[in-house]
């Protein structure tokens, strides 16, 4: 079994354009969520999201590159060169075919299916673009950086709602612990803030309407976000010959499945995949200083999830801090899981805990430390990251301090 | 009201895979085993059928300012947003 360490990570998302800026953000507790600018928005009853603002994608890519490329794909290449750039492993020849591409994605290329949709429905036009094929497919965001990057070794995307990301993570993980590969690029990406992938969540008649308010008494459901969250998950011995900078060890990861209700969450199937991360990591429950929640502001989630930490947990459930970030990004579905690990990156190596803004009114179902409104200085060990998506799919990481 | 009742009535048994005369306008949709999906589901046949929108969040039921707790209940909320023009 190998060490798996991080030696770099990238990000873009309603709080910023790379680390740094969303950083900034989860210290200043700063929320990303506001009023959506897309089209037909005045026919949605949903009018909020965590969008990506101020971002020109000319700015960064050609226009050959945008013809292939999908918001997602665009969102996931911007974090994978932030990723690599600090990492600064470069792939040739062995290492190139010893390394790959994990990724988290719900949609795929959304914003393609959309505005095709509309081009041929709506607009009753007979032909589309030759390569909205390419462009739509879930997996185009691996593909383009394997092929950017020169990845040559195990690659491909994982589709799981709302855990895509983690799932992604943790299947990395297992290829550069097992041996399979050295490095490998993981993390997810999501661009579903167009009219179909809102009008298709409004439906469902759990999105909020004003605000993102995880574990408060009076939060009234989810809000959408959107983004891209990339880390280089890298063998520790060759980390470690190349002199890299290593932001955290992943030590254990858990999948499990609810096998119950296709939207309702379980406290079975949160609490075995909790415990399970940890006793794969060979983590003490009483060393986890800081879970960032899957949290996303819905009523059944927030006790669901708050219950299984208190059983894993018992007493130590009230020593730990556990926060949700969706409260600032909003729910990025495929990609939020990539999103929140930085959320524990920043806590082992900066020694803050990002808030759950938005809170409001204690729920005694929610009766946790869940961080409120302020960030937080704290030195932590070890910290999860739960995912627990629609199907009853939940996939937890723990990670811990290196050094 | 009849009207309203017997609309109500033929989407509400539709749903809890009931007859027509099965369903009384006291049920509760609970008692029908109507669960959490299938009211979300029954509200949207609701919308389509009457081309209202119902002020629903499935997140807390008992937050919402409308009674949908039984049959009736059903009946008269429809009725009062088709007369008040909630499209």
């Amino acid at each position: 079994m190998n060490r798996v360490v991080i030696t770099g990570q990238g990000t873009i998302n309603a709080l910023g354009m790379n680390v740094a800026e969303t950083y900034s953000a989860f210290k200043d507790g700063r929320c990303g969520i506001g009023p959506l600018e897309l089209r037909d928005v005045e026919r949605l009853s949903i009018r909020i999201g965590g969008q990506v603002k101020g971002y020109d994608p000319e700015a960064t890519f050609n226009r050959q590159q945008i013809a292939l490329y999908d918001r997602f794909t665009q969102f996931t290449l911007i974090a994978a060169k932030e990723a690599l750039d600090q990492s600064g492993v470069e792939f040739h020849d062995e290492l190139a075919q010893q390394s790959g591409v994990i990724l988290g994605t719900a949609g795929g290329g959304m914003q393609t299916s959309d505005e095709n949709y509309r081009s041929v429905y709506e607009d009753r036009k007979n032909r589309v673009h030759p390569f909205i094929v390419p462009k739509l497919m879930n997996n185009a965001a691996c593909s383009h950086v394997s092929m950017t990057y020169n990845l040559q070794g195990p690659s491909f995307t994982v589709a799981t709602a709302c855990a895509s990301s983690n799932h992604a993570m943790g299947q990395a993980f297992n290829f550069v612990r097992s041996g399979m590969a050295k490095v490998m690029i993981t993390g997810g990406s999501e661009a579903m803030l167009c009219f179909g992938g809102i009008k298709a969540w409004e439906g469902l008649r759990v999105m909020s309407k004003d605000a993102c308010r995880p574990f408060s008494a009076n939060r009234n459901g989810m809000v959408q976000g959107e983004g891209a969250a990339v880390f280089v998950f890298e063998d520790y011995d060759h980390a470690k010959k190349r002199g890299a900078n290593i932001l955290a060890e992943v030590v254990g990861f858990s999948m499990t499945s609810d096998a119950a209700d296709i939207v309702m969450p379980s406290k079975q199937g949160a609490s075995r995949a909790i415990s399970g991360a940890m006793k794969d990591g060979r983590t003490n429950p009483d060393q986890v200083g800081y879970i960032n929640a899957h949290g996303t502001g819905t009523a059944a989630n927030d006790k669901t999830e708050c219950a299984a930490v208190a059983d894993v947990f018992g007493h130590h459930a009230n020593h730990l801090m556990m926060s949700s970030t969706k409260s600032m990004h909003g729910h990025a579905i495929g990609g939020t899981g990539a999103i929140e690990l930085l959320a524990c990156t920043m806590a082992l190596n900066e020694s803050v805990i990002a808030p759950t803004v938005g809170y409001q009114e204690a729920d005694p179902e929610c009766a946790l430390d869940i961080v409120p409104n302020k960030a937080r200085e704290a030195t932590v060990e070890y910290t999860l990251s739960n995912a627990f998506a629609f199907g009853g799919l939940n996939a937890v990481l723990a990670l811990r301090k290196f050094g | 009201m009849s009207n309203y009742t017997d609309r109500v009535i033929k989407i509400i048994a539709h749903q809890a895979v009931l007859e027509i005369e099965d369903v009384k306008e006291t049920d509760t949709l609970e008692e029908l085993g109507i669960d959490s999906l299938g009211l979300v589901e029954s509200i949207f046949a609701i919308e389509e059928e009457f081309d209202i929108t119902v002020p629903y969040n499935a997140n807390d039921p008992a937050e919402n300012d409308i009674d949908l707790t039984t049959v009736k209940a059903v009946a008269y909320a429809v009725k009062n947003l088709v007369e008040n023009g909630a499209k």
